[in-house]
């Protein structure tokens, strides 16, 4: 972790009502570097990465991001920084009245005036990047899951972005596609210069192209280091999500107010209706 | 006890209400502004003013044709007892111009295109494609929402004006050729007793509140509605009764500062 950093979160703080979601968590991304975000549902994961891009705003804590304090920023320098991250979303979210060709085009269409010429190029050369130059004229819905996630990500990479998020891009694919998503994020990563980072519960398949991992659990992060040092990490809870056991310091049991035999031999169980 | 429960229900939904209202009139003032916004397109505005127009002109012209026809019959019942039945070109005229062309129109195009229109920003929301656009660095309401909100106000009045004459063409079908009121005085007397300030363009004006009223209603609830597959049809339901409520409540208020 010698080179600098990229983004970094100090002590951030975020709750959705009373819940808090994130407690405190601190985190630094080096330049260059592949890092994933672990940790179960609910847990905070994608709030992390909306904060990180500025859409969610933390109650206290600050997010740095290629030196530029997040809070400190206006409105019209916030999207002009969001120009140059990119994010793959868990559900792809193409847009449904447009083509795959029109779906990456957009971001280009939006921010410069290019002459049709060459807008078609970078298009082009993106969908090839991902293997869907032939899929360019159909429709989000006639495109399976997990070319949709493809084109999702030519579309992310469209603008030739500095950080790239991916939130759980392996979820609900079948093994080839997950395959290959996993190298394309690889690959392009290094093809783009870029910094990414990538929200999966895929353990496998992310320390497979991961430098370094986090664990987030109780809305903190319990640890982190190369995908190694994690898997030889001396904290049970991080060992029992990397090694999926279903019960450790997170019970399989949820709690329950009385025990097993009087529950049996009761006369009713909650959420019963005689 | 449900009977019970209905009048503290009611209060919570008051109150419940209340915080949203300022949540809808910023989204409004949001929506409004990003016309200046550079993201927003002449184009999109063009293509929803379209959209709009293609979805609800045949249903316009099929409601004004046959609501245009039942006031010649309802207003010759109640003229020919007084003898003055060349009053009912007016009597048709008048009530569509001033009420029932604006009212209807809204009313039709709150249940047509208002409820597709919270359909498409809900699903476009559950699908996350306005996260994405935000993160794409491109405001989601200079290039979804305003287009939308400024072309229910421009079409609404259109399609209101279209109302009005077929309306008008309809009562002339009953009046004239099936109800034998004289052709020369019924459009004569309709041309000297409508006015142009005071009927047609108070009744234009009419139809573009309820046009911004309705596509408003339309939008908040869509951008505001729970993003799942149950939030869409929930507010695709809410949005076009409270739009209704709300142009017939506002029509009272409109009516009585306007004709007085
Ligand atoms: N729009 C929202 N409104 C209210 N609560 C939310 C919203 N989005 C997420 N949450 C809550 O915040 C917590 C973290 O969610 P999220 O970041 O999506 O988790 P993850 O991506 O790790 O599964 C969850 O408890 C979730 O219920
Ligand atoms: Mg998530």
């Amino acid at each position: 972790m010698a080179a600098e950093a990229l983004v970094e979160l100090e002590n951030v703080h975020f709750s959705r009502g009373p819940h808090p979601v994130l407690a405190g968590v601190d985190m630094r991304i080096p330049h260059g570097a592949i890092v994933s975000l672990m940790g179960a549902s609910g847990g905070g994961k994608t709030t992390m990465l909306n904060l990180m891009a500025g859409t969610l705003a933390p109650q206290s804590g600050r997010i740095r991001v290629a030196g530029q304090d997040l809070h400190a920023l206006d409105f019209e320098d916030l999207y002009r920084l969001r120009r140059r991250m990119g994010m793959l979303f868990q559900h792809s979210a193409l847009f449904t009245d447009f083509s795959a060709f029109e779906n990456v085009a957009f971001p280009l269409r939006r921010h410069f005036r290019l002459n049709e010429s060459i807008l078609r190029k970078l298009v082009l050369m993106k969908l090839e990047a991902v293997g869907l130059r032939g899929a360019a004229g159909l429709m989000p819905a006639e495109l399976s899951g997990g070319m949709a996630r493809r084109v999702a990500l030519a579309r992310a990479v469209v603008m030739d972005p500095m950080l790239i998020f991916y939130d759980e891009p392996f979820t609900g694919l079948d093994p080839i596609s997950v395959g290959i998503i996993a190298t394309l994020i690889r690959r392009l990563n290094d093809a783009l210069g870029a910094t990414s980072i990538l929200v999966s519960h895929d353990v496998q398949e992310t320390f497979s192209i991961a430098d370094y991992g986090y664990i987030l659990a109780g809305g903190k992060i319990i640890a982190e280091g190369s995908p190694e040092a994690l898997r030889a990490s001396d904290s049970e809870l991080a060992r029992q999500f990397l090694s999926g056991q279903p019960d450790g310091p997170v019970p399989f049991h949820y709690p329950a107010r009385d025990n097993y035999v009087t529950a049996l031999t009761g006369s009713a169980a909650a959420g019963e209706v005689i | 006890m449900a009977f019970l429960d209905f009048v503290p229900n009611l209060g919570r939904q008051v109150l419940l209400t209340i915080p949203n209202l300022g949540a809808a009139a910023r989204f409004l003032l949001r929506s409004l502004v990003a016309v200046i916004n550079r993201h927003f397109s002449i184009q999109q505005l063009l293509k929803q003013v379209y959209g709009f127009g293609v979805r609800s002109l045949l249903l316009m012209i099929v409601a004004a044709f046959f609501t245009g026809m039942v006031l010649g019959f309802q207003g010759y019942y109640a003229l020919v007892r007084f003898g003055a039945t060349s009053a009912l070109g007016t009597l048709v005229a008048l009530s569509l111009l001033r009420e029932l062309g604006p009212v209807l129109t809204a009313l039709l195009f709150a249940g047509r295109a208002g409820s597709a229109l919270t359909a498409e920003i809900s699903s476009m929301k559950a699908t996350e494609q306005l996260n994405a656009m935000e993160m794409m660095a491109v405001n989601p309401f200079a290039w979804v929402v305003a287009p939308r909100l400024w072309a229910g106000i421009i079409v609404v009045p259109i399609l209101c004006a279209i109302f009005d004459l077929v309306g008008i063409f309809g009562g002339y079908l009953i009046s004239v050729p099936v109800l034998g009121v004289d052709g020369g005085t019924f459009w004569a007397q309709m041309q000297s007793n409508v006015t142009f300030s005071g009927d047609i363009l108070t009744g234009l004006f009419k139809a573009l509140c309820f046009g911004l009223v309705v596509t408003w209603i339309a939008a908040w609830q869509g951008y505001a509605a729970q993003p799942t597959a149950e939030g869409v049809g929930n507010a695709t339901t809410r949005s076009v009764v409270t739009a209704s409520l709300a142009v017939l409540g506002l029509d009272f208020i409109l009516t009585a500062f306007l004709f007085t």
